[in-house]
């Protein structure tokens, strides 16, 4: 195994997206996304490289938790790579819905999906999730934030946070170390 | 090596064939496969087909065919498989990509998908009115001509093991000619594929079409509408 093999295999991609619905979920206009999303997900829970995905406590999905919105649908996910959640929602019938997303969902003004390395085996909270969406939206793509056009590795996302303690470190601020990079 | 070095390699006739045989079996090929399918020496196929490497026509990589492996399994044979390196050549220079990538991203920020979807509704029905799709064969050669390289599959077996209903043949396209667009805004683009394929073979009755992703392909397949009844 290579070092940077060897890195990577330490961290998992965590992906984050909202999206505003048109009409609520109980809506026969959202009647097909409704019924796309327990076969989805089966195939998500199923798909290579797939690691772990938000679930609202005692149901089938996250549908239900609305922490950016009324309106506003979560999808929460953790990936081995950004090539195994590349292929599940592009290369599976997961595109499918993609397709018709306009039909459901209004379209975003703002960036609405977020990707960020997490140490493997950490399960990342949703407030965490907010707050990278609220750093790729104010800031741009970043090591600590980024998209699939955007993209960066573990190494990089390492290097950056490395980087960043060291100032802290010289400040003489250290201790505060964030659970994830 | 530029685009147009690289294209005037398949000048030769003989490493032209090779490319295309390369190219049609959608899969690594040897040397010894590739010599005798294209009818010359394995000597002389492994010059024109590292010639085709040399040019990012082609891309080789080690396998034993043998199927053995460990002391005695010999030497890894060298393979061949088509180069996901893209190239052309415009004369004049016409640069229809970054045109492309642009509108597309606007589109995708407008939140377009379902204009672009009618339009290119629009655009598979007038080119069928020239080239009616009415069957698997007459769209294929539809798509083959627009270079989605059309592989059939897929028998009786395979579909239904595999889940997809129906039970019989399907075309796959091996090729998309949207990529590298399509790599950029996948929805927008596959949506506007699938759109495209719809309008050619709206008003048929032999074929229909629907979106099967899968890694390294098309995003669409087309298979005969009766399977689908069931």
């Amino acid at each position: 195994m290579t070092a940077s093999e060897d890195l990577r295999a330490g961290f998992h991609l965590a992906q984050f997206n909202v999206g505003t619905l048109r009409y609520p979920l109980d809506d026969p206009r959202t009647a097909d996304f409704v019924a796309a999303l327990d076969p989805v997900n089966a195939l998500a829970d199923g798909a290579p490289g797939f690691v772990w995905r938000l679930v609202e406590e005692g149901q089938a999905d996250a549908t239900g938790m609305r922490p950016a919105g009324a309106d506003v649908i979560i999808n929460y996910s953790v990936w081995e790579s950004p090539e195994a959640l590349w292929d599940f929602v592009y290369r599976t019938v997961h595109l499918e819905t993609m397709r018709r997303r306009r039909e459901w969902f209004e379209r975003h003004v703002e960036a609405h999906l977020v990707l960020w390395w997490i140490p493997a085996g950490y399960v990342p909270t949703v407030e965490e999730a907010l707050e990278r969406l609220d750093l790729l939206r104010s800031q741009g793509p970043s090591p600590r934030a980024f998209t699939f056009s955007s993209s960066f590795t573990a190494e990089e996302a390492a290097a950056h946070e490395a980087a960043a303690h060291e100032v802290v470190d010289e400040e003489g601020a250290a201790g505060a170390e964030p659970a994830v990079l | 090596m530029e685009d147009i070095e690289a294209v005037a390699l398949l000048q030769d006739p003989v490493r032209r064939r090779l490319y295309e045989f390369v190219v049609g079996r959608g899969r690594e090929v040897g040397r010894n496969e590739a010599a005798e399918a294209v009818g010359v020496g394995r000597t002389l196929a492994a010059f024109h087909l590292d010639k085709l490497v040399d040019g990012g026509l082609l891309e080789a990589g080690s396998r034993r065919l043998s199927g053995r492996s460990g002391p005695g399994a010999g030497r890894p044979a060298k393979v061949y498989r088509r180069s996901g390196v893209e190239r052309g050549v415009s004369l004049p220079a016409r640069d229809y990509r970054t045109v492309a990538g642009l509108l597309a991203g606007v589109a995708e920020r407008a939140g377009l998908d379902r204009e672009v979807q009618e339009a290119a509704r629009r655009e598979g029905a007038a080119l069928a009115a020239g080239a009616p799709c009415g069957d698997l064969d007459a769209l294929a050669k539809v798509l083959e001509e627009r270079g989605y390289e059309p592989v059939r599959e897929g028998g009786a077996g395979e579909a239904r093991e595999a889940g997809q209903g129906g039970g019989g043949e399907v075309l796959r396209m091996r090729n998309c000619p949207f990529h590298a667009v399509a790599e950029g805004f996948p929805p927008l683009v596959c949506g506007m594929n699938l759109a495209l394929l719809e309008g050619l073979v709206e008003g048929s009755e032999g074929v229909r079409v629907r979106m099967d992703p899968r890694p390294g392909s098309c995003c669409v397949v087309a298979e005969p509408s009766k399977n689908n009844e069931d």
